[in-house]
């Protein structure tokens, strides 16, 4: 059916990119590769393991905990932030001042650096000095992150919600102000409820920024590092470990440059699968459903 | 390149994988693709099902190396006919 003549000479374009990319990351990524079937003692010292390594990481205990929490945190965090920031896009105001002092102030928590984020929760959350961990101490709740894996978690949680639900609201904002305005006068026709307006012309309109959104969160999240570190240190005991601080702990603290690569390439095939299959399902929705209207 | 530690096996495997997108070029520059549905839930075209096959076969010798005492060979083998049923019906 495609008609067109086809000229592919755009993708010369990309070149200059191709290279760049096979620099900071294609060349790298082979280096990986080669370590994670090596023991390299040296430059002139390897010594061929073949798939040991790999072994060996699949069936760490600690590596396979640490693998579930990522997992459980990456989801948790996604139910809660894409929800929320959905619903702050919906209630922000839509022209006027209102409109810019709104979208600063949300934007704040997204310009603060990521260990700085992990410092003010840190103090945030102290007994002694902390307005959070002093406060709920005084309301009776028996509150300490380093010693209650619970409390460790609800507060990370709590901070990656105040640091990256904004991204979302953003996102979703600008998906809601790129919709016509004839499609709510449409609606207004038909005597749409505020639910229908919702379900049947902002969310379709907002899928693509969803996409985005969505990927982004589960990709930061997945590899989210210098927050709980900082926080929690991974604690109390390993419980909010997570697999980039695992990952960390063993390529520069052990200088185990094997493992940690057979590892590294795990965690990317992972990542490589779960954005897959994110990406293919929300484009595939789209795809099937009937057309309201031209997309 | 020594600081690459370069082995047989994984030149090997890197060269496989620049052939493959060598020889899925030149098909594709021969016949183009076109999108269509097979046993696969979504409609794909030829490069999404050679991802498709090269991620799961990534993960079909995950699964052999850690959980399994088979050999990576059947692995390979699995992953290959795989990936072909896969080029043919997917």
């Amino acid at each position: 059916m495609n008609n067109k003549i086809p000229n592919n000479r755009a993708w010369l374009l990309v070149l200059p990119m191709l290279v760049l990319v096979a620099f900071s990351a294609i060349i790298p990524l082979m280096t990986v590769v080669n370590y994670s079937v090596q023991d390299v003692l040296g430059p002139n010292a390897t010594f061929f393991t073949g798939t040991e390594w790999f072994k060996s990481t699949l069936n760490d205990p600690a590596l396979q905990a640490a693998f579930l929490r990522q997992i459980s945190f990456s989801l948790i965090i996604l139910a809660i932030q894409i929800p929320l920031g959905i619903g702050i896009a919906l209630i922000m105001p839509k022209r006027g001042w209102q409109a810019s002092a709104v979208l600063i102030l949300i934007t704040l928590p997204l310009l603060i650096p990521w260990n700085v984020v992990g410092s003010i929760w840190q103090i945030f959350t102290r007994g002694d000095i902390g307005l959070m961990g002093w406060g709920l101490r005084e309301l009776g709740v028996n509150y300490n992150l380093t010693r209650n894996a619970g409390d460790a978690w609800v507060t990370i949680i709590l901070m990656d919600v105040w640091h990256w639900t904004p991204l979302v609201a953003m996102l979703c904002y600008s998906g809601l102000r790129s919709i016509p305005e004839a499609y709510y006068q449409a609606a207004r026709i038909d005597r749409a409820s505020k639910w229908a307006v919702f379900r049947y012309i902002q969310l379709p309109k907002l899928t693509n920024v969803l996409v985005i959104a969505v990927l982004l969160r589960f990709m930061h999240s997945f590899m989210i590092y210098a927050e709980p570190f900082v926080l929690t240190g991974g604690g109390p005991g390993s419980s909010t470990t997570f697999l980039s601080q695992s990952l960390t702990t063993m390529a520069i603290g052990q200088q185990d440059l094997g493992p940690s690569a057979a590892f590294s390439l795990i965690y990317f095939l992972v990542i490589l699968l779960v954005s897959w299959v994110f990406y293919t399902t929300i484009m595939n929705m789209q795809k099937d459903k009937p057309p309201h209207g031209g997309a | 390149m020594s600081w690459m530690v370069w082995t047989v096996p994984t030149a090997v495997f890197f060269s496989s994988i620049a052939a493959m997108l060598a020889g899925m070029t030149v098909w594709e520059i021969l016949s183009p693709t076109i999108e269509r549905k097979g046993f696969l839930p979504i409609a794909t075209t030829r490069g999404d099902r050679l991802f498709i096959g090269l991620l799961s076969a990534a993960f079909i010798h995950l699964g052999v190396i850690g959980f399994t005492s088979l050999s990576i060979w059947i692995a390979l083998a699995v992953s290959a006919l795989w990936l072909l049923v896969l080029m043919r019906w997917g």
